[in-house]
């Protein structure tokens, strides 16, 4: 009884939930980056597909995507919602129970894709590939969710709801809309749906799907990361906390029309391809005021960049997302698209965004919280930090400049004519010229890859308990 | 009256709504109240210690 009371006048929060869900963030990063490593050789050498229908590129490639984006981009996610919500609102998290079943109920999933992919099952729908019965099962997590995170919000001991739990919030509310209304289907068997949705429609809905996936799962979440952990890593206070509402408006009203710039020159009507154009490239004025908000939070403060390999990681995610939301909105132009679409420099600009903001922003995070879930002073080493972040930096941009590149070229080669009507080059050309590109992707990847290796064995070394953290360097205890 | 007016109305009710939320949250009398919103993730060191005390003794 004694033990209840205190309990009751001494709470504490929820981080084993937290602390579950952030190792499987790294052990996740490294599978999915270890498939796209794979996958990229595979273009490169195209001899690496064994054989075995299990391997083929065809079918790794949404295990690929299926894991950077749903496991290693969600248990990021939810890590960093049941921290920041627990952190912001001063309350335990509602339900101990309920956040153990999303923990497991998420890994199910994650497992059912790695087994149901690989043997071909899917429904063909780009990141929403997952077979029905395990669309059940993502929407019975998605709900618990929700309740917890929601539940956590309502028995807040604060009055104000911090700005990064309207971002999380609106997150998780779109990706169940999303979910549930792209994925509508008629099960035909076990493992077998049919789409609800055909032809036209079904393109659109899809992209309409697919383009949020983008704007709420892979910038909303990760925005609400930035708006707790580049303040807390600075210490300092957002820089403009007026600006940090304006902004949250103005990016869940206008993404949400962006959908179909990915139907550019299609059977889409003419009128929804321009509104598709036109809301991306609105776009671009909540996304920059959010990178502004996140990048001048450390004015007054730049000086921390020197020997703050975390924060540098925070504020180069912030830089690759400005690079990416600027280059979003300009391939969304009809005559841009018109050279880019089908070609390497979509993938280049889906990295840019994925391994420069999602990733790097999120790895940022987990170098703040890992020490404070293992209870340490700091991560076992800075420099190895320090060493990672540079790694990821070099990757990215081989990644995206070779992919560049590319695209580029293939969008040339496709297009040009002879005098008299006849394409210059067929298609293998194009392919047989990316092939220097592809070896590159695959070096920049590997490189990307095995940042996560380093950051694995970090943080072994910060949760064994008998290691001390290595002394931290000169700089940084001058500092 | 016919469908485009329609779309006329709700473009304009959409730029009146978010010239609206600027002023409301450049408003100063919220200065106060937002200050005190922005400074919520440095607010609760106390429970993190005793979080991070707990869990390091049950282990």
């Amino acid at each position: 009884m004694s033990e209840l009371n205190s309990a009751l006048e001494h709470p504490t929060y929820n981080y084993k939930v937290v602390r579950q869900f952030a190792v499987m963030t790294v052990v996740w990063g490294i599978v999915g980056m270890l498939v796209g490593v794979l996958i990229a050789a595979q273009l490169a050498w195209p001899q690496l597909n064994p054989g075995l229908e299990w391997l083929h590129f065809g079918r790794l490639r949404p295990l690929h995507t299926n894991a950077v984006i749903f496991a290693f981009g969600g248990c990021a996610l939810f890590a960093t919602s049941y921290y920041i919500v627990q952190r912001t609102t001063q309350a335990r998290l509602i339900s101990d129970k309920l956040a153990a079943f999303t923990f497991w109920g998420w890994q199910a999933v994650i497992v059912s894709a790695a087994i149901t992919l690989p043997l071909g099952l899917t429904t063909s729908k780009e990141y929403a590939e997952l077979e029905w019965p395990i669309d059940i099962l993502i929407t019975l997590v998605w709900v618990s969710y929700a309740v917890v995170f929601f539940g956590t919000l309502v028995k807040r001991k604060v009055k104000h709801i911090y700005v990064a739990n309207w971002f999380l919030g609106s997150f998780i509310i779109a990706v169940a809309i999303l979910h549930l209304l792209n994925s509508a289907a008629i099960p035909v068997s076990a493992f077998k749906s049919y789409s609800v949705y055909a032809g036209t429609v079904d393109a659109m809905v899809q992209w309409w799907y697919g383009h949020n996936a983008v704007g709420f799962f892979l910038t909303a979440g990760f925005l609400g990361m930035m708006y707790y952990f580049v303040p807390k890593q600075a210490e300092r206070p957002v820089y403009s906390y007026r600006l940090s509402i304006v902004h949250f408006w103005a990016l869940v009203a206008v993404y949400i029309w962006a959908g179909p710039h990915h139907l550019h020159y299609t059977a889409l009507p003419d009128w929804a391809q321009s509104l598709g154009m036109v809301m991306s490239l609105i776009l671009l004025a909540p996304s920059w005021g959010g990178m502004i908000n996140g990048m001048m939070t450390l004015s007054g403060a730049w000086h921390k960049l020197r020997t703050d390999p975390i924060l540098r990681f925070l504020v180069v995610s912030l830089s690759f997302y400005g690079m990416s939301t600027f280059e979003g909105p300009m391939m969304s132009i009809k005559t841009v698209n018109a050279l880019s679409h089908y070609t390497d420099w979509t993938i280049g600009h889906v990295h840019s965004g994925a391994l420069g903001w999602v990733a790097m922003i999120s790895i940022g995070s987990l170098y703040h919280l890992f020490p404070i879930l293992f209870a340490k002073e700091r991560m076992y080493s800075i420099d190895l930090i320090n060493v990672h972040f540079w790694m990821s930096t070099i990757g990215t941009v081989l990644y995206i400049a070779s992919m560049w590149v590319n695209g580029i070229m293939q969008g040339l080669m496709w297009r040009a004519y002879n005098q008299d009507g006849t394409l210059t080059y067929n298609f293998v050309e194009s392919v047989a010229a990316s092939y220097p590109g592809y070896v590159v992707r695959v070096l920049g990847g590997a490189i990307f890859f095995a940042g996560m290796l380093v950051m694995a064995y970090n943080v072994y070394m910060t949760a064994r308990k008998d290691v001390e953290a290595q002394p931290a360097p000169a700089a940084a205890s001058a500092a | 009256m016919d469908i485009n007016d329609l779309r006329g109305i709700s473009t304009l009710f959409l730029l009146v709504t978010f010239i609206g939320m600027c002023f409301w949250a450049y408003n100063s009398k919220r200065k106060k109240s937002f200050d005190e919103a922005a400074n919520l993730p440095f607010a609760d060191e106390e429970l993190n210690r005793r979080t991070m005390q707990e869990e390091d003794r049950n282990e």
